[in-house]
């Protein structure tokens, strides 16, 4: 190990992936410096005030489990807790919370303070130091050289940012704060493939001038349900959101300044998120709609800011406050901040390994919004993973990755550094092909034994997922070995088919018209388990056919993932691949058989091809050696 | 390494007034050049002397040209000789094209080509391979429809209306908080489940069709021995095939004869003659194996002797479908007033093969019932048992999910995407990003 880094581990940026990053890496016991331009802005909400959702909430769970930060915030910051699709199946079931965007950046910055390992830095970081091909630290503003085996970059919307509001452009990262172009100038001159992408926020309100009197409100659940599996329950004050709608008249008004939109004057080149469109887009594309839905979401408890949920926008201020005036309940509301669109460099994230380091330069992860991803969960999720694989890189260990049947953290990397992206990748459930097993629910059973495996967090989290892993383990143990004749169910009530074969109590609970609750008047022992426990049960009695198929597929894309390519893999040397497919993985370069059969254009035959070179060549080594 | 460059006689082997030797690979054009001693543009049809490049001695004339791939068949540099077709002319062609560096292709190298560069889907590569095979008129345009890519369109209109089927079910997950979002996901998924599912059933019957054309109609004779059944098959095949002779029971095994009727390929089966008893094992096992093989085929065809009193005991005619024909045979001799049981319910024939008598009005029969089995080949069909089994998955998958659709949309998501898998097997594709594209070209997603 060279002594003369300063740090093990640097990582840039204090968003939301930056303070994963820096995080992990501490908790690995990497002595870790956090940059970041302004202190007081370490986890800083920039959008919207909310963490969780579909898909989202999945990725904050799994950060949770491998003892990431976000979950634990959020539970401490949550105003509005919402269970999403609470109707539907567990698999696809979101946990959502609105934050109290204060509340969590002081949350947030008080558990990075209390970090073993960790140092924070007031840094605007210019450039990187590069030698003899890896990045071994960074160079500040200043000028001050300070050198580290691993860095992190994290800047979000920071490289050569540039905010648009009409004809108005802005260089800014954030509203009110200087762009990275220093960093930029760097990453273009290692010349990494980079884009420009555009996202979008509405204007802020101040919530003392909404009617909220004549507006719908729509209420937290009754009983929050923690991100964190470490709490049982949410102590913070839940409120409501207000519900309003744009009228003819405010799409009269976009409609009649569309041109004067950022995006529709053609000021801006980088693509938007189809997901999170303006209220330009919205209009525009979906003509025939008469109103779009708006979400009046308060920033906080004591804060008099409201995030209007649906309308962000690039118009010029005067059309803003012209079209808000045409909104139900808006009509008199004073606007604190515009809306705005930002356009930012980003690094094509083929460039990165599944680990997230930069392919051709060893030493630097990228992480969160650099590499085209958008939402704050995205990007918490990359960090942790880029600062857990920084640290490890450092003590010599092996790289910590997840593949796509292990958690929405392996699709979401998997997809980016396979695919690439062409517009801000957030989550989704149907991303994820094996759906069913990833639940949110499950996060912990999937992931903290891999954490326990890595030593990235404390004793308190290893100890409850025993307890709790011990009570599944007993629970199932009794759910599938106790049985009951159908004869002697349809005495306690229970109509099933009278076959006379004896059911266990997992079967029972598969019948659609059974729950737990139910079935407890007939096993009282049912009620003694913890719920969480219980639910496990249902969730397992709910999906069970379809989880031995799932299974089966696991296995066989298990089998492709293990076929490495050893990263000197030479293309040259596969006969028979078109010149087309053949230029594909050399830009892409998979790590595995499975990951090259991701990438478009690959097609089986060439798969098997790329095997058939494989296995040659290693039979050559092997021969070479004895 | 590059590709390697291949070379065949896409012509068939033999004397034959042209021989045409197709070339594939990087050194087409310069093998055309080695060969001609000229360079010539891509796509221009020049006659040419062509020597030996080793021995530069001539070989012969003919017409060459060459395509600069990816327009190409199999996507890359392909050039074409036409020569004489003599053996010698042959003989020496391949020599000196192994000579010059390039490789004999493996059979179905040139398809395996064009599907490895995407110039053909597996669809399209089976249909090439059918269509090579092919024996009648109805296999030919069967096939050559289906290379035209009919069968790929359908798959993909398929793969279109699937994700029409999973945009409202992924959406509603996705997106529970969006009004544009459909609510009543009973209402609006549901009815585009069940129709596709009708359409999967269509293709699916339409499907036993196609592959009769793919693979033969299957006739089975079936009657007691020595009713005549070897003797209309070799009247039929217009030649000798099995052995016929007056001891009952010379037919034990299955003989196949391979018929063109009208374009249609038709498999007839000689079965072992049916009697109540036997006292040899062999006899009885052909017995078992032609009721075996009559209740799996596409029609029977049950023979009676007509010139013998109450010859039928067994009861045969329960075998026999409403389709299925009797034919009462040996009519030159026929004496019999009671053939033991009544046929009335059946579409029946009385022929002597020996006199010819009667043939004719049962070969109409049998060419319009035949033709009736393979319907119409204008449309797209499932012609493999491949893409019959893909398709039955599907909408097994796809019945499944209709029970999920409300209290569980991801397992009804689950099984569409799983019917999606199954038809994407036809052609080999399916993609998330597609299904979100449907998804945000729908509905107008973003609060």
């Amino acid at each position: 190990m060279v002594t003369s880094f300063d740090y093990d581990v640097i990582v840039i940026g204090g968003g939301h992936a930056g303070c994963e990053a820096a995080s992990a890496s501490a908790r690995l016991g990497a002595r870790t410096l956090l940059a970041t331009h302004k202190l007081e802005t370490i986890g800083e909400m920039s959008c919207n005030p909310a963490i969780g959702g579909l898909g989202k909430g999945h990725l904050v769970r799994e950060i949770d489990a491998l003892g990431g930060l976000m979950g634990e915030i959020i539970d401490q910051s949550g105003i509005q807790f919402r269970m999403l699709n609470k109707s539907k199946g567990p698999a696809v079931r979101g946990p959502r919370a609105q934050a109290d965007r204060a509340l969590y950046r002081k949350h947030m910055q008080e558990a990075l303070a209390g970090q073993e390992n960790l140092v924070i830095r007031a840094y605007a970081i210019e450039d990187l130091i590069v030698e003899k091909g890896r990045c071994t630290g960074v160079v500040t503003e200043g000028g001050e050289h300070i050198r580290a085996a691993s860095v992190v970059l994290t800047t979000g919307t920071f490289l050569k940012g540039m905010i648009h509001i009409g004809e108005k452009r802005i260089p800014a990262g954030r509203v009110d704060e200087k762009p990275a172009i220093g960093l930029s100038d760097r990453l273009y001159g290692l010349n990494l493939k980079m884009g420009r992408l555009k996202t979008g926020t509405p204007a802020r309100l101040d919530g003392r001038t909404i009617d909220w009197q004549s507006l719908e409100m729509q209420p937290a659940d009754e009983r929050p349900v923690p991100f964190s599996f470490l709490n049982s329950k949410i102590t913070v004050q839940q409120i409501s959101c207000g519900i309003t709608h744009t009228t003819q008249k405010t799409h009269d008004i976009i409609a009649e300044n569309i041109k004067k939109s950022a995006v529709y004057s053609g000021n801006i080149a980088g693509r938007g998120p189809r997901y999170c469109p303006s209220i330009e887009d919205k209009i525009m594309r979906f003509a025939e709609r008469q109103s779009h839905q708006i979400f009046l979401e308060p920033e906080g408890l004591t804060d008099d800011l409201v995030y209007p949920n649906g309308i962000s926008t690039s118009l010029p201020e005067d059309v803003q406050a012209a079209f808000l005036e045409s909104i139900p309940g808006l009509e008199r509301a004073r606007i604190v901040r515009h809306g705005y669109a930002i356009e930012y460099d980003y690094v094509d994230p083929r460039e990165l390994t599944l680990a997230l380091q930069v392919k051709s330069l060893p030493g630097l992860y990228l992480a969160g919004q650099i590499n085209g991803t958008t939402g704050y969960e995205e990007a918490g999720a990359q960090g942790l993973m880029a600062g857990l694989n920084a640290a490890l890189c450092v003590s010599g260990d092996d790289l910590f990755t997840l593949d796509r049947s292990e958690a929405y953290i392996g699709v979401m990397i998997d997809d980016l550094v396979t695919k690439g992206v062409t517009e801000p990748y957030r989550m989704f459930t149907s991303r994820a092909e094996y759906r069913l097993s990833l639940r949110s629910d499950n996060a912990d059973q999937r992931l903290t034994p891999l954490g326990i495996r890595l030593g990235c967090f404390d004793g308190k989290r290893e100890e409850m997922f025993h307890v709790k892993q011990n009570q599944l383990i007993e629970a199932r143990a009794w759910a599938s070995g106790t049985l009951m004749t159908p004869n002697e169910a349809a005495k306690h009530g229970i109509k099933v088919n009278q076959d006379g074969r004896k059911r266990s109590v997992l079967e029972y609970l598969a019948y659609p018209d059974l729950d737990a609750e139910k079935l407890t008047a007939v096993w009282p022992e049912l009620g003694s388990w913890p719920p969480d426990i219980v639910e496990q049960l249902e969730i397992d009695a709910t999906y069970a056919g379809y989880m031995d198929r799932q299974k089966a597929d696991i296995v066989a894309f298990r089998k492709d993932e293990k076929l490495k390519i050893p990263s000197d893999f030479s293309y040259e040397m596969v006969t028979g691949l078109s010149n087309e497919v053949r230029q594909k993985l050399v830009a892409a370069r998979p790590q595995t058989i499975g990951q090259a059969g991701r990438i478009e254009g690959v097609t089986p035959a060439a798969l098997a091809l790329l095997l058939a070179t494989m296995k040659k060549s290693s039979i050559g080594k092997r021969h070479n050696h004895g | 390494m590059e590709n390697d460059t291949i070379f065949a006689l896409s012509s068939g082997a033999g004397k034959a007034g042209v021989a045409v030797f197709r070339i594939s690979g990087p050194g087409a054009s310069g093998t055309l050049e080695l060969f001609s001693g000229k360079k010539l543009p891509a796509r221009e049809v020049s006659f040419s002397r062509l020597t030996d490049p080793k021995s530069t001695k001539l070989i012969d004339s003919g017409i060459v040209f060459w395509f600069a791939g990816p327009a190409s068949f199999t996507g890359e540099d392909m050039a074409e000789m036409q020569v004489h077709g003599s053996r010698a002319v042959i003989d020496e062609m391949m020599r000196a094209l192994s000579g010059s560096g390039l490789r004999p292709a493996e059979p179905g190298e040139f398809t395996m080509r064009a599907f490895r560069n995407g110039k053909i889907d597996l669809a399209q590569s089976e249909a090439l391979a059918d269509l090579i095979d092919a024996e009648t008129i109805h296999q030919k345009q069967q096939a050559l429809q289906q290379v035209d890519g009919r069968l790929s369109a359908l798959a993909m209109n398929w793969y279109q209306q699937l994700l029409g089927c999973l945009a409202p079910l992924e959406a509603g997950i996705d997106f529970p908080d969006e009004e544009d979002v459909p609510v009543d996901i009973e209402n609006t998924a549901v009815p585009v489940i069940r129709k596709f599912i009708q359409e999967l059933s269509f293709y699916l019957e339409e499907g036993k069709k196609a592959r009769r054309v793919r693979e033969g109609v299957s006739v089975v004779l079936i009657g007691a021995p020595n009713a005549g059944k070897s003797s209309l098959l070799n009247y039929l095949a217009g030649s000798e095939v099995a052995i016929v002779s007056d001891i009952p029971g010379t037919t034990r095994d299955l003989i196949e004869v391979r018929l063109d009727i009208k374009g249609v390929p038709v498999s007839m089966v000689d079965t072992a003659g049916l009697r109540s008893q036997s006292a040899d094992r062999i006899e009885e096992e052909g017995m078992r194996r032609a009721r075996q093989r009559a209740a799996n085929a596409d029609l029977r065809i049950c023979l009676i002797d007509g010139s013998v009193e109450n010859q039928l005991r067994l009861s045969i005619l329960r075998d026999l479908g409403p389709g299925d024909v009797v034919l009462i045979t040996k009519a030159d001799l026929a004496s019999a007033s009671d053939i033991g049981c009544n046929i009335e319910h059946h579409k029946h024939f009385a022929i002597s093969t020996k006199t010819g008598d009667g043939v004719k009005p049962f070969i109409l029969h049998l060419e319009a019932v035949i033709a009736e089995l393979c319907g119409s080949i204008e449309e797209p069909r499932l012609t493999r048992a491949r893409h019959i089994h893909a398709v039955q998955e599907a909408r097994q998958s796809l019945q499944r999910s209709l029970n999920y659709v409300v209290e569980q949309p991801e397992l009804a998501a689950e099984d569409v995407r799983l019917a999606m898998r199954h038809l994407g097997s036809i052609t080999g594709m399916v993609d998330v990003e597609d299904v979100l594209g449907e998804i945000f070209s729908s509905f107008c997603i973003g609060k």
